[in-house]
C-alpha cells in the first residue's frame, strides 16, 4: 500500500529532506563554518556548525514538509477542533452568567495591575498598550482600507515630536498636546495622502516608506530645532489635573491613560467597521471599479482611512514621548513601521483580539527575553515566515459580522 | 419631453485605436432599449463612457432625471454619476466576492445614506435609524429579485445565474432612474433567461425605470426592446424597432460578414 | 563652476548607479515573474559580500595573486549567493505563491530579518575590513583624478552583466520562458513551461547579480557588516520602482538616475540629506508617472 502523505513516516519525504539538508550544508558552508579573524589574520574552522546545520536541516526540512503535506490534505476539509472551540467561545460570550463575572474579573485585574505588580511590569504593559493602539490604527489603514503602508512610524513620530517640541518651546502641557498630536498626525496624513493615494499596491508601499524615511532624516539633521540624533529629553510625564505626581504615580497614570485609550480605540474601530464608512472601505478593498459604480468616492474613502489611522499613531506618539520622557529619531525608523505591520498581520488582520494578542506577545516576549537578545530577531524573522506559510490569517483570524433582518410577520 | 439619456457625437480613443466613433443616440423615459453589435464593437466602452469609467475623447453626454433639469455628465467620476441616478452592472461580474449578498446590496445604498465618520463613531439615534433602514431596504430589494434565500451567503458562493441577479439587485439599490445592464443574460440557460426577461419587465413597470442593456442573446433583445441600436467597429450603423433591425441589410452584414450573392 | 568637481560627482554617481542596478535587476526580475517585493534581496547582496570576504581572505593567506583572488572570490560569491536565493524561494515564497500579496511581503520581511541576524550571530556584528582587490592600473595614471581603476572595473563589470542578461532574456529558451511567465503564469503552464524552474532560475540570476554588486561595493568601500544589505536593498528597490518595476531597462535607468541624483545632491546641496534626495525624487516621479519611467500603466479591464 502506498503511504499516505499525512502519515508521519514517508520515504519520499525523507529523501527530499536528506537532499535539502545536503544542499543547506553546502550553501551555508562558508558563512557557517569559516570565520576569518581579520585582526590577527587567522582562520577558524567551525566544523561543529556543519554538524548542526546537517541535523537542523534534516529534521527541520522533514517537519516542514510534513506540515505542508498535512496542510494540503486538510484544505477544503473543515477543522472540527477549531469549529468546536469557536462555537464554545460564542456560546460562552452570549451567556450572561459567564460573560458578566469574566468581564468583571478582567476589569478588576486591569484596574489593579499597577498595585499587584512592579513598576517595571506596569511600564512594560504600558508600552504593549501603546503598540496595541498603533496596531489598531494601522489596521484601519491596511485592514479596512487595504492600503499597504510602510511608513507608519512617521506618524508615531509626528505625535511624539508634537509633544516634545511644544513642551520645549512653549511649555505646553501633556493634556493639551495629546489632542494636538492626534490632530497634527491627521493633517500630516491628509498632506501625504493627497499626492500618494492614487498609487496602487507596491508603489504606495514604497512611497509611504519614502515619506517615513524623509521625516526621520529631517528630524535627525535639523539639529537646531529637533535636537538632531540626540533628540529631545526631559519631557515631563503626564500630570493629574495640575497635581505633580511622584514617579510611581505618573507611571501608573500613564498606564491608565493607555488603558482608556485602548478601550476608546476598540470602540471606535468596531463602530467604524460596522458602519456605512466601514462597508464602503471593505467594498473598495474588494473591487475599486465596482465600488465606484456603487457611488463610493474612492479618493475620499482612502483619505479617510489613511488620515484616521494616522491620527491614532499621533495619539500613541504623544503618550510614548511622555512615558519615555525622551524622543530620538531612531525610535521611528523603518524597522518600527515593519514591527507594527508584523503585529497586525501576526495577530490577524482586521481582528481586534488578534491585534491585542499580537502586540502583547511581541512586546512582552521581546522584553522578558532580553537574555536571548542575540536570537530574538532571528527567531522573530523565522516566526514571520512560518506564520505566513502555515497560518496566514494570523493567530486570531477575523470573524465576519453577520447582519440579521427581521423577516416580515416574524 | 427631454430624453433621459442623450448622447451626442461620442468618440473614445485609446492611443491610436478608436473604440467608439461619433455615436449619437437618445433614450426616452420608460423605454427598454438595447445596444447590440459583434464582439469588440465598442458596446462596453460606450457604457463605460456613460458611467464615467472613461472620460470620452469628444462628444457630450446629457442626462435628464424625470422631473429634473437636464445636465451634462462628461468627465464626472463614476460615483458622482451613480449619485445622479445611473445604476449599472458589469459584463464580467464584479461583485464584492467576500461580502455577503445582503452586504453587497447595502453597499449599493451608499450614496443614499448620510452617516459620516463622526456619525459612525458616535452612533447617534439618526445613524442607528439609518442603519436599521438600510438593512430593511436592502432585504426588500433582495425579495424583489428573489435572492433572500442567499442573504447571508458570501457572494462568491452563489451560483452563476444568482450572481448576475445580484449584480442587478446591487444596481437597483443605488435608486437609479436609468439602469444600464451589461450582458445580463451571459452564461444563463434558457430558463434563467426567461426569468430575467420577466424580471426586467417587472422592474421597469414597478420601479418606473428606464432600462438600457447590452446583450448578445437575441431572443432576449428582440422580446424586450422597444428600440435597438446597433454598433459595428465603434460606429452606430442602425437603430429602430426589433422588426426593423431584423430586416436591416447593414446589420445582417455586420453580423454575418459580407453576404455573397448566390 | 569647477569642472573637475562635477566630473568626479558624475563618476561617483555612475559607480553608485551601477551597484544599484546590479541589485535592482534582481528585484525587478523577481517582481516581473511572481509579483513579489523580495525584501530579503538586499541580504543576498550582503551574503555575497561576506562570502567573497571569506574566500578572498583564505586565498590571500595562501598567497594568491590579487586579480585572481578577485575573480575566484567573486565566482564563489555568485555560486553561494545564488544557492541562498534559490533555497530562500523554496522555503519562504513558493508555498505562498497563490497567497495574498501581503502574506508574501511579510514572509519576505521575515526572511530579511532572519538572514541579517544569522550573519550577525554566526559571523560578527563589527565592520570587517574588505581587502582592496582592484589594483591601480598604470595606464589610468594620467586621468586618475577623474576616474579610478575601481570605478572603471565596476562600470565595466556592470556593462558586461547587462549585456549578458539582455542576450539571455532576448535569445535563449529560458529567457523566452521567463518573459512568457511574467506575462501570464497560467497560460505559460498550459503551454508546457516549467514555472517552478523559471522562478528558480530568476532567483538564481537575481542573486548572482546582487552578489556581484556586493563584491564590487565591498572592495570599493573597503568594509562590510551584516547591515549593508538593508539600505542598499531599499535603494535598489527605489531604483526599480523609479524605472518602472518589472522592466529590466527601467531598473538600469532608474538606478543610474538614482545614483546621479544622490551624488549631485550630496555634492552641491548637503551630504546630510543624501537619502532624502533619492526618496524625494521617487515621490516626484511617481506623482507624475504612477507606473515609473518605463513601466507600463496598469490597465484594468472593466
Amino acid at each position: 500500500m502506498k503511504p499516505l502523505n499525512k502519515d508521519l513516516f514517508n520515504m519520499k519525504r525523507l529523501k527530499v529532506s536528506l537532499a535539502m539538508a545536503f544542499w543547506l550544508s553546502v550553501v551555508t558552508f562558508p558563512i557557517m563554518v569559516i570565520k576569518i579573524n581579520t585582526i590577527n589574520d587567522t582562520v577558524i574552522w567551525r566544523w561543529g556548525n556543519l554538524a548542526l546545520i546537517v541535523i537542523l536541516g534534516l529534521f527541520g526540512s522533514y517537519i516542514w514538509n510534513y506540515a505542508l503535506d498535512r496542510m494540503k490534505e486538510r484544505k477544503g476539509e473543515s477543522n472540527r477542533l477549531k469549529e468546536t472551540l469557536s462555537g464554545l467561545y460564542q456560546r460562552l460570550r452570549s451567556n450572561p452568567k459567564v460573560k458578566k463575572p469574566v468581564l468583571a474579573a478582567v476589569v478588576l485585574v486591569i484596574a489593579a495591575f499597577p498595585f499587584i505588580t512592579s513598576m517595571y511590569s506596569t511600564s512594560i504593559l504600558t508600552t504593549a498598550l501603546i503598540y496595541v493602539v498603533l496596531g489598531l490604527g494601522l489596521n484601519i489603514i491596511i485592514g479596512l482600507g487595504g492600503l499597504l503602508h510602510l511608513g507608519y512610524a512617521a506618524f508615531f513620530a509626528v505625535g511624539a515630536y508634537t509633544y516634545a517640541l511644544l513642551y520645549q518651546y512653549f511649555q505646553i502641557d501633556f493634556w493639551i498636546a495629546l489632542p494636538l498630536g492626534g490632530l497634527f498626525a491627521f493633517l500630516f496624513g491628509l498632506l501625504v495622502g493627497i499626492p500618494v493615494l492614487r498609487l496602487r499596491g507596491d508603489y504606495l508601499a514604497i512611497v509611504t516608506l519614502a515619506f517615513g524615511e524623509i521625516l526621520r532624516i529631517i528630524l535627525n539633521n535639523w539639529g537646531p530645532v529637533t535636537g538632531g540624533p540626540d533628540g529631545i529629553s526631559r519631557i515631563p510625564r503626564p500630570s493629574f489635573f495640575g497635581i505633580d505626581l511622584k514617579l510611581q504615580g505618573s507611571i501608573n497614570l500613564t498606564y491608565y491613560i493607555m488603558v482608556l485609550m485602548v478601550v476608546i480605540t476598540i470602540i471606535v474601530v468596531r463602530r467604524l467597521e460596522d458602519s456605512r464608512i466601514g462597508r464602503a472601505l471593505e467594498a473598495m478593498k474588494e473591487d475599486e471599479v465596482a465600488a465606484e459604480a456603487m457611488g463610493i468616492d474612492i479618493m475620499k474613502s482612502k483619505l479617510t482611512a489613511f488620515a484616521l489611522g494616522s491620527m491614532w499613531a499621533g495619539f500613541a506618539g504623544v503618550v510614548m514621548a511622555a512615558k519615555t520622557t525622551k524622543v530620538t529619531p531612531d525610535s521611528f525608523g523603518l524597522m518600527e513601521s515593519v514591527i507594527v505591520l508584523c503585529i497586525v498581520v501576526l495577530g490577524g488582520m482586521g481582528s481586534i483580539p488578534g491585534i491585542l494578542l499580537g502586540a502583547f506577545i511581541f512586546k512582552i516576549v521581546m522584553e522578558y527575553f532580553r537574555v536571548f537578545a542575540m536570537y530574538r530577531m532571528l527567531i522573530f524573522g523565522a516566526v514571520l515566515v512560518i506564520m505566513m506559510v502555515f497560518k496566514p490569517d494570523g493567530l486570531i483570524p477575523k470573524i465576519r459580522r453577520k447582519y440579521t433582518v427581521e423577516k416580515e410577520g416574524a | 419631453m427631454a430624453a433621459v439619456l442623450d448622447v451626442q457625437n461620442l468618440t473614445m480613443d485609446f492611443g491610436g485605436l478608436r473604440a467608439v466613433n461619433d455615436v449619437s443616440l437618445s433614450v426616452q423615459e420608460g423605454q427598454i432599449v438595447s445596444l447590440i453589435g459583434p464582439n469588440g464593437a465598442g458596446k462596453t466602452t460606450f457604457f463605460n463612457c456613460v458611467t464615467g469609467v472613461y472620460n470620452p475623447t469628444r462628444g457630450a453626454i446629457h442626462i435628464c432625471p424625470p422631473g429634473k433639469k437636464q445636465q451634462k455628465i462628461n468627465g464626472m467620476k463614476p460615483n458622482r454619476i451613480t449619485e445622479r441616478g445611473l445604476g449599472r452592472t458589469f459584463q464580467n461580474i464584479r461583485l464584492f466576492q467576500n461580502m455577503t449578498v445582503l452586504e453587497n446590496v447595502m453597499i449599493g445604498r451608499h450614496s443614499r445614506l448620510n452617516a459620516g465618520i463622526l456619525g459612525a463613531i458616535l452612533r447617534g439615534p439618526s445613524t442607528k435609524k439609518e442603519e436599521y433602514q438600510v438593512k430593511e431596504d436592502s432585504y426588500r430589494i433582495l425579495e424583489k429579485i428573489g435572492l433572500t434565500v442567499f442573504a447571508n451567503e458570501l457572494a462568491k458562493n452563489l451560483p452563476y445565474g444568482a450572481q448576475r441577479r445580484l449584480e442587478i439587485a446591487r444596481a437597483l439599490a443605488t435608486d437609479p432612474f436609468l439602469l444600464l445592464l451589461d450582458e445580463p443574460a451571459a452564461g444563463m440557460n434558457p430558463q434563467e433567461t426567461q426569468d430575467l426577461i420577466r424580471l426586467i419587465l417587472t422592474l421597469r413597470d414597478t420601479e418606473q425605470l428606464t432600462v438600457f442593456l447590452i446583450e448578445h442573446d437575441m431572443s432576449l433583445v428582440m422580446s424586450l426592446s422597444e428600440n435597438i441600436f446597433v454598433v459595428d467597429y465603434g460606429s452606430l450603423i442602425a437603430q429602430g424597432s426589433p422588426d426593423e433591425i431584423k430586416q436591416n441589410q447593414r446589420v445582417i452584414k455586420a453580423y454575418l460578414g459580407e453576404v455573397v450573392d448566390a | 563652476m569647477n569642472v573637475q568637481y562635477l566630473l568626479n560627482l558624475l563618476m561617483s554617481g555612475l559607480t553608485k548607479g551601477s551597484i544599484y542596478a546590479l541589485i535592482a535587476l534582481g528585484y525587478t526580475m523577481v517582481y516581473g515573474i511572481i509579483k513579489l517585493i523580495n525584501f530579503a534581496h538586499g541580504e543576498i547582496y550582503m551574503i555575497g559580500a561576506f562570502t567573497a570576504l571569506i574566500f578572498a581572505s583564505l586565498l590571500h593567506y595562501m598567497g594568491v595573486n590579487m586579480i585572481l583572488i578577485l575573480v575566484i572570490s567573486m565566482a564563489f560569491a555568485v555560486v553561494f549567493a545564488s544557492g541562498y536565493g534559490i533555497i530562500m524561494e523554496k522555503i519562504a515564497y513558493k508555498p505562498l505563491r497563490d497567497a495574498p500579496r501581503l502574506s508574501a511581503l511579510i514572509s519576505a520581511i521575515g526572511m530579511s530579518l532572519f538572514l541579517q541576524n544569522y550573519v550577525l550571530i554566526i559571523q560578527t556584528e563589527r565592520f570587517l575590513p574588505f581587502p582592496r582587490l582592484i589594483p591601480d592600473f598604470p595606464f589610468l595614471a594620467p586621468i586618475q583624478s577623474f576616474i579610478s581603476s575601481r570605478q572603471i572595473v565596476i562600470l565595466a563589470v556592470t556593462l558586461v552583466v547587462m549585456v549578458f542578461l539582455s542576450i539571455l532574456i532576448k535569445f535563449t529558451k529560458i529567457g523566452k520562458a521567463m518573459r512568457a511567465t511574467s506575462q501570464d503564469k497560467t497560460m505559460s503552464l498550459l503551454v508546457g513551461i516549467n514555472v517552478n524552474k523559471v522562478v528558480s532560475v530568476t532567483f538564481l540570476i537575481g542573486s548572482a547579480t546582487a552578489a556581484i554588486g556586493g563584491v564590487l561595493i565591498a572592495t570599493y568601500m573597503g568594509q562590510i557588516n551584516y547591515k549593508i544589505g538593508f539600505l542598499a536593498g531599499i535603494k535598489a528597490f527605489v531604483a526599480a520602482v523609479l524605472g518602472g518595476i518589472g522592466s529590466i531597462p527601467g531598473a538600469v535607468l532608474g538606478s543610474f538616475i538614482l545614483g546621479l541624483t544622490e551624488s549631485l545632491g550630496t555634492g552641491y546641496i548637503s551630504s546630510d540629506y543624501e537619502d532624502v534626495f533619492a526618496f524625494l525624487f521617487l515621490i516626484l516621479i511617481l506623482t507624475f508617472r504612477p507606473s515609473g519611467i518605463l513601466g507600463k500603466p496598469e490597465t484594468q479591464k472593466v
